[in-house]
Parts: structure tokens; sequence; C-alpha cells
């Protein structure tokens, strides 16, 4: 173990950015799973789509938003839940020897939050070209979008740590555990999206909004604050 | 108005504060402890049955529900007590792990359940017949149903574990992350989320303004009080036999 007053040589921002640049590159060389990822986010949105061409086209809008969520959330689920459990624990013995924990899930939490933006953006894309777009206020509503992946991303980061200690059926145990925690960020979500979908003036939404970003925040330094409890096993 | 309001939330504070630590003291404590269980004792069933009896202001729709103010909110508050105590202690593990530590959090969690399930019960039983229906998408009770969800995950996650150290640690971290990111928000939330019809909730009077001679207020705290020791005297026993039966698997 490291002693803790010793200063270490390499600056945390690099730690994280070379972790970063590790994981970016571990995803492009295993296409795999980016692919099955988007494949996954595309056959859940023609389903929608199938089953909504029964009814004569688009759906509703409260239906609209919340099938985006429910789509939204399962791939976020499914693409965060293989960040740990893809590494063997001699891998992070290794990382530990290495690096700080904090930097681990600094770089981890910014990794999937970028993955999530990317398949927030690419599903909602998707969803338009496929369901139609009832949306009044698309700024507002990409902008709510993006908040909702970076918080997706942070909430999760951390229970998919858990999950992964716990070994065996980890994608189950992980929506098992990640749901409740994620419930006030998803009702303050979808509650902004349907302003933003009805078009009403943004100062509705603005205290939902601020409380969404704190939220994100406290998400974020409990997870910083904690992660090295967990990475010490 | 507003002094008022921040004496009172400052009382609350303290009161929290002195709750969580005296919880520890009476949950861990060795000897009988006769006293503050006969406390309990008289408090629970001489407020239940006043509860019962007292005179409480004539309201349409609420009539005599209103009793219900007796049982399911010094329930709740019983139950955010309890689980407070859990996360402290969890805590204290982390800083200093034992396998003592980790059978108080989670058998103060487990306390903390039984107390939310009573709150619901209690809770949808008035909610029928005020409100005509057993469960409404009302924020406050969305707050319940996630705060019951979170220590139902809590339990699967302990499930989960072979090893014993292991399953401590990791489910120490999940108790903090879960309480400290969702309970605060519980309390923000219904204001944040619209109207709801919860009494005390965005425009709902509570019972505070109907209570005109404070009658109800009298015997409203001493029940408060009296659940929460209950829970802790809950915790006392099934953590000694928590104790009792780890002693005998080491053997």
């Amino acid at each position: 173990m490291r002693p803790e007053t010793e200063p270490l040589p390499v600056p945390l921002l690099r730690e994280i950015t070379t972790l970063l640049a590790k994981d970016f590159r571990l995803e492009w060389r295993q296409k795999s799973a980016l692919g099955g990822l988007l494949l996954y986010v595309g056959s859940t949105v023609f389903v929608c789509f199938l089953s909504f061409s029964l009814r004569g086209g688009q759906p509703p809008a409260p239906a609209w938003n919340a099938l985006l969520w429910v789509i939204l959330l399962f791939a976020a689920i499914n693409a965060v839940a293989k960040g740990f459990m893809q590494e063997s624990p001699g891998q992070r013995l290794y990382y530990y020897t290495l690096v700080r924990p904090q930097a681990i899930i600094l770089a981890k939490m910014l990794y999937n939050a970028l993955l999530l933006m990317a398949v927030a953006l690419l599903g909602l894309f998707l969803y338009t070209v496929f369901l139609g777009n009832p949306i009044q206020d698309a700024p507002l509503f990409v902008a709510n979008l993006l908040l909702g992946a970076v918080g997706f991303a942070t909430t999760l980061t951390l229970v998919s740590g858990i999950a992964a200690k716990a070994g065996g059926n980890g994608a189950t145990l992980m929506a098992v555990l990640g749901f409740p925690v994620m419930v006030p960020m998803l009702l303050l979500l979808i509650k902004v999206s349907k302003n933003a979908l009805d078009g009403l003036d943004r100062s509705v939404s603005h205290q939902s909004l601020l409380t969404l970003l704190a939220l994100n925040m406290l998400v974020g330094a409990l997870s910083y604050v904690l992660f090295p409890y967990l990475w010490r096993g | 108005m507003t002094s008022a309001k921040i004496i009172g939330s400052v009382l609350g504070l303290v009161f929290t504060v002195a709750g969580v630590w005296g919880g520890q003291r009476l949950i861990e404590q060795r000897g009988p402890g006769l006293f503050w269980k006969g406390l309990t004792v008289l408090l629970l069933v001489g407020g239940s049955a006043a509860g019962l009896l007292i005179n409480v202001p004539p309201l349409p729709i609420v009539n005599e529900s209103i009793r219900n103010l007796f049982f399911h909110v010094p329930m709740w508050f019983s139950m955010i007590m309890v689980l407070l105590v859990s996360v402290w202690y969890s805590i204290q593990y982390l800083r200093n792990p034992s396998a003592r530590l980790d059978i108080l959090a989670h058998e103060s969690a487990k306390t903390g359940i039984v107390l939310g399930m009573l709150g619901l019960a209690t809770g949808s039983l008035w909610a029928k017949f005020t409100w005509g229906a057993w469960w409404t998408p009302d924020p406050r009770l969305n707050g319940a149903a996630v705060a019951m969800l979170i220590y139902g995950a809590y339990l699967v996650l302990r499930g989960s574990f072979r090893d014993d150290q292991q399953r401590a640690r990791v489910s120490a971290i999940y108790n903090i992350f879960a309480f400290a990111a969702v309970i605060p928000l519980l309390f923000i939330l219904p204001r944040l989320s619209g109207p709801s019809l919860h009494p005390g909730q965005t425009g709902n009077p509570g019972f505070s303004q109907y209570d005109l001679d404070d009658t109800m207020r009298k015997l409203f705290y001493p029940v408060v009080i009296g659940w929460i020791l209950f829970a802790f005297w809950l915790t006392q026993v099934s953590s000694r036999f928590a104790f009792l039966q780890s002693k005998q698997d080491e053997n």
C-alpha cells in the first residue's frame, strides 16, 4: 500500500486523461460492444415504431416522452454496466498500483458521460426519424437530454462499481441498485422534457434544471468520496 | 413567522443529531435499560389509547381519520431516525471496519424497513377513506416508494456476496450513497414537482392549522418520541440476536 503523505509524482489531471484515453482506445478496439449498444438503441426505437404504426403513426406526446426516457434509461444501464465488469481482478490490482482511485472514478464518470451523451443524441435522432418530432423548444430539450446523460453517468458509475464487486448477475443487480437512486433525477428530467415538448416558457423549468445540476454535483461528490473505499478491497 | 421557522428547523436539527447519538447509545446498551423501555411501553400504549379517545377537531371528509396523525406520522419520523442511525453506523464502518458495526447498520436498516412498511400501510388505509384510492401518483407517495425500493435493493445487494468483509464494505457504501443521494430530495421534490394532496404539502394545511387549542400537539410529540424509542428497542433486540448468531457461527 502506498503511504498517503508522500506526494505523487503525477498530477491527478494527467492520470485522468491517460485513463480516459485508455478507455476510448479499448472501446475502439472492441467495436462489438459499441456496436451492440447502438444496435440495442436502434432496435428498441424500431420496435416502438412498429407497435405505434399499428395505431396509425405518431404516438401522443406524453407517450412519446415516456418511451424516449425508458429507452435511454435502459441503454444507459447497459452502456455503463460493462465499464467495470469487463475488467478482471488482476487488471484492477494493476491499476491500483499505478493510479489514485479518485482518478479512476473521475475518468470513468467522464468517459461514461461522453458515451451516454453520444448515445442520447443518436437515440434522439433515430427516435425523431421514426416516431416524429413533437418538440417545440428544441434547445431546451437537447440541453435537458445532455444533462440527463451526464446525470445517468454520474449515478450509474459508482453503482456499476458496486455491482461489479458483487459479481455474478451484474446487469440485473445494477438495475435493482440503480433505479431507486435514479428516480428523483428521472422525475425532474421527464418534467423538464415535457415542458420543452409543450413549448412552455423557460422560466417554468429553471428551478428543476438547477436542482438537476445540484443533484449531479451531489452524486458526483459522493462517488468521489466513497469510491476509494470500494476500490480498496 | 420566519424567525419562528428558523428556530423550528434549528430545534429539528438538534433533535435529529441528539436522536442519532442517543439512539446508538441505546441500541448498544448492555444493561436491561428498564427505565427507557418502560417509558416506551407507557408512551406507545398510552399514546395509542389517547390517540383513539381524545377530542379532535371535526372536519369535513377527514373526520375521525385525523387520528392517523398519532400513528402514521410517528412511524415515518422513527423510520427516518433509525435509517439515519444505520447510515451513521455505515460511515463508522468505513472508517474503522468491524463485523459489529456492520451488524448494527444492517439491523437498523431492517427496523427502518419494518417501520416504513407500517407507515405505507397506515397511509394507504387513510388515503382509501379520504382520497378514495389505496395509492395515488402523489409526489410524497412516490418518495416513500423510492425509499422502500432503496432498502429492498440494499437487502438484495447484501444477499449477493459470499465474502463477509466484502459484503459489509460494499453494502455500507451503497447505504451511504443511496441515502445521501435520495432522502434529502424526498423533502425537496414534492415542492418542485407540482401539487400534492398530502397534508402539509403545497398549500394543503397540515394538522397545525386545525389544532387550535394545542391538544393534538401535546399528544403528538410524546407519541413521536415513543415510536422512536420503540425503533431503537427493536434494533437492540434484533442486533443482540444477530451478535449471538454470529458468535455461534464462529464456534
